[in-house]
């Protein structure tokens, strides 16, 4: 209790004026590592490619290939954080699919006596999907946490039950195509535009800004020490800049001219002479920044949060805290649940169909989304961001090394030995760190 | 001491498998009082106070919390009660912060529901300051803390939420002579504040120093209830190791 030496009174005080630029700006390093990774990765396949890598039309396709995982890969976060597995993702997506394509296609038909085209069609796909999804991660949850079945057997029973339950459900016929508000969440089927693209990133950067100087406040407000302002600017600068740069290129796309035509021929008008329009932010994307926004506000603000990590990092502890880790199992695979019936929007209306085979082997590209993240398979550790992030890898290498004209079993041996690669680096460092 | 007991355990059962690990054990304890739990290893003290901190459920008896029927079904209920436990694990989630840590299942909350970090820290500052001034290391995680330190954040955690009653499992077995002071010291500060404090210990001479009265234990069975002054450390151990009360002295 008293043996703190002086070093360790030293150890948080702020010895800023001996501190370099880049430890004043407080950055996390493994953040920094990861997008310095991704970077990488872009511009060899740039280079490989001879610039095809990053024009906006192939960011633009990178960014809606990555949705579907990248939201299940966030509720992964807090599976494996809390030591426990999911391997049913992949098949609750496709079960969750099925659901949907069945009652926009045919269940509401029968029930409500809707037509195909009804407004209503697609949110109550999408209402009755969530809630199946939500309602089979719980029951998995309760297995896991009240009857005490270890969660790999649960959901390796899963892959199995609900792959098939989806095939039960369609007959294993392919399904649609799907209403055109659904189609929507896809990714090219809906996008922002120019001006509202433009809105988004006006509005996230203030946001931002807003979020920053709010959080100095706080600090200042309980007298604890905070970074130097121009550390806190150039932070905001940065992000500002690459929420700037990200619309700039998406709003760069242009829709084919051809694409264009046939819209206004639809509607009856006649394209103008001359006449331009950008795809700019898909609503997939838009989706999927929300979920990361919300997810990351869970993590960091909530109790549910706290005792997710604090669960992950000792069972026991949180326990005798007084945490019923239980039911806290139950929220965490209904909300696995959720996102897996999300992904599935975004699945199935890229597709704009729904097939048997869809999310096949997605619940190990998002375990190893997780895992490339920085999430811990030994518990306690993981971000959000990370899990985003590391799905953005994953689909970087697949699609760079389709791209490039890698073969195709070449692509994979690539992307799992990437897999183990990153978790080899992420132990080094942390044993270098001393972080556990 | 004629008031009422704060806390009575009155013939605590518990068993594991064919193990009865407390066989009928009754101890109580009165305000502003230390009672020492002696015993070997696998004599049941800590089994017997985790059925009062809500870890374990017993199979059989009754607590009584001052002369009231109480239910403890998990660590949540003895919160309610004002019951606090130092575990000799410590419990603490080694990837989060000292004040995550002290909050835990507690935490201060803003108007909008979400956890305010600002405020938690705040508090845990102050009562750092109090129980361990040299302590500054409050972003890092409890892991980089160093035992003493993590020792500091585990009884300020028992501590700060105003405990009536105070389990204190071996709270000194990881710390040095001037760490162990501290707890002394911070024992008597709490016995003044009229707190009951149960202390598990294997030292006969910090027992015969610290508490009022010991009860020992063998084997899951109560040996005796002794008061401290009325016995010299050779009675204490003859009561752990052979089992057998010394005459005359029944408290």
């Amino acid at each position: 209790m008293t043996d703190t030496a002086p070093n360790d009174a030293g150890d948080d005080q702020p010895k800023a004026r001996k501190r370099g630029f880049v430890a004043s700006l407080e950055l996390d390093m493994r953040l920094l590592g990861m997008i310095g990774a991704f970077i990488a990765i872009a511009l060899v396949f740039n280079i490989l490619t001879g610039g095809r890598f990053l024009t906006p039309r192939n960011v633009f396709n990178l960014t809606i290939q990555t949705v579907s995982v990248a939201i299940m890969a966030t509720g992964m976060v807090f599976v494996i954080v809390t030591r426990h597995i999911d391997l049913s993702v992949g098949s609750l997506l496709a079960t969750t699919s099925a659901v949907m394509a069945m009652l926009q296609t045919e269940w509401l038909l029968q029930i409500f006596g809707f037509s195909l085209g009804h407004p209503a069609l697609a949110w109550l796909a999408i209402l009755g999907g969530l809630f199946a999804g939500t309602l089979v991660g719980a029951v998995n949850g309760y297995l896991i946490g009240y009857l005490a079945i270890p969660a790999f057997i649960v959901t390796l029973g899963g892959l199995l039950i609900w792959r098939n339950v989806g095939w039960y459900l369609t007959n294993g016929q392919t399904i649609g195509p799907l209403d055109e508000t659904f189609q929507m969440f896809g990714g090219i089927s809906g996008t922002l535009g120019t001006t509202w693209s433009w809105v988004f990133a006006v509005v996230a950067s203030v946001a931002t800004l807003y979020a920053l100087w709010s959080a100095r406040r706080t600090k200042q407000g309980h007298g604890f020490p905070v970074k130097p302002l121009w550390a806190e600017s150039t932070v905001g600068a940065l992000i500002v800049a690459a929420i700037m740069g990200f619309i700039w290129l998406l709003t760069s796309y242009e829709i084919p001219q051809r694409v264009l035509e046939r819209d206004f021929e639809a509607r009856g008008e006649i394209l103008p002479e001359g006449y331009t329009a950008a795809y700019g932010l898909p609503i997939s994307v838009l989706l999927l920044i929300l979920v990361a926004l919300v997810m990351t506000i869970i993590a960091r603000r909530t109790r549910l949060g706290r005792y997710i990590f604090a669960t992950g990092g000792n069972p026991d502890a949180a326990e005798l805290s007084g945490i019923n880790t239980r039911l806290l199992t139950v929220k965490i695979f209904a909300i696995m649940g959720f996102l897996c019936a999300l992904s599935a929007v975004v699945a199935s209306a890229r597709l704009s169909f729904h097939s048997n085979d869809i999310g096949t082997l997605d619940e190990l590209r998002v375990i190893a989304a997780a895992v490339i993240g920085g999430t811990a398979l030994s518990g306690g550790i993981g971000t959000i961001y990370g899990a985003i992030l590391g799905a953005l890898i994953m689909q970087s290498l697949q699609s760079g090394m389709a791209m490039v004209g890698v073969d195709a079993p070449f692509q994979n041996i690539v992307v799992g030995a990437v897999l183990i690669l990153a978790v080899l680096i992420d132990i080094i460092y942390r044993k270098r760190t001393g972080d556990t | 001491m004629a008031k009422t007991p704060l806390v009575e355990l009155n013939d605590i059962s518990i068993a594991f498998g064919g193990v009865q690990a407390v066989d009928n054990v009754t101890v109580d304890l009165y305000p502003g009082e230390v009672v020492g739990l002696l015993g070997h290893n696998g004599a049941g003290k800590s089994t017997l106070i985790k059925c009062l901190s809500g870890a374990y459920r017993m199979d059989s008896g009754e607590i009584r919390i001052n002369g009231e029927r109480a239910e403890i079904n998990n660590p949540r209920d003895a919160r309610a009660y004002n019951i606090e436990t130092i575990y000799q694990t410590l419990a603490l989630a080694d990837n989060l912060d000292a004040a995550s840590n002290l909050f835990l299942g507690r935490e201060l909350t803003t108007m909008t529901g979400l956890v305010d970090d600002g405020a938690m820290e705040s508090e845990t500052r102050k009562v750092m300051g109090r129980l361990n001034p040299y302590f500054q290391k409050f972003s890092s995680p409890v892991s980089a803390l160093s035992g003493g330190q993590r020792q500091s954040v585990a009884i300020a955690r028992a501590v700060y939420f105003n405990a009536r009653i105070l389990i204190m499992d071996e709270p000194t077995a990881a710390l040095g002579p001037q760490e162990t002071r501290m707890v002394a010291d911070l024992i008597q500060e709490l016995k003044k504040q009229n707190l009951g404090i149960f202390l598990i210990d294997h030292d006969v001479h910090q027992v015969k120093a610290l508490c009022d009265r010991a009860a020992v234990m063998k084997n899951g069975k109560l040996v005796g209830v002794v008061k401290v002054d009325d016995v010299t450390t050779d009675d204490l151990l003859g009561m752990i190791i052979a089992g057998k009360s010394p005459e005359g002295v029944a408290a």
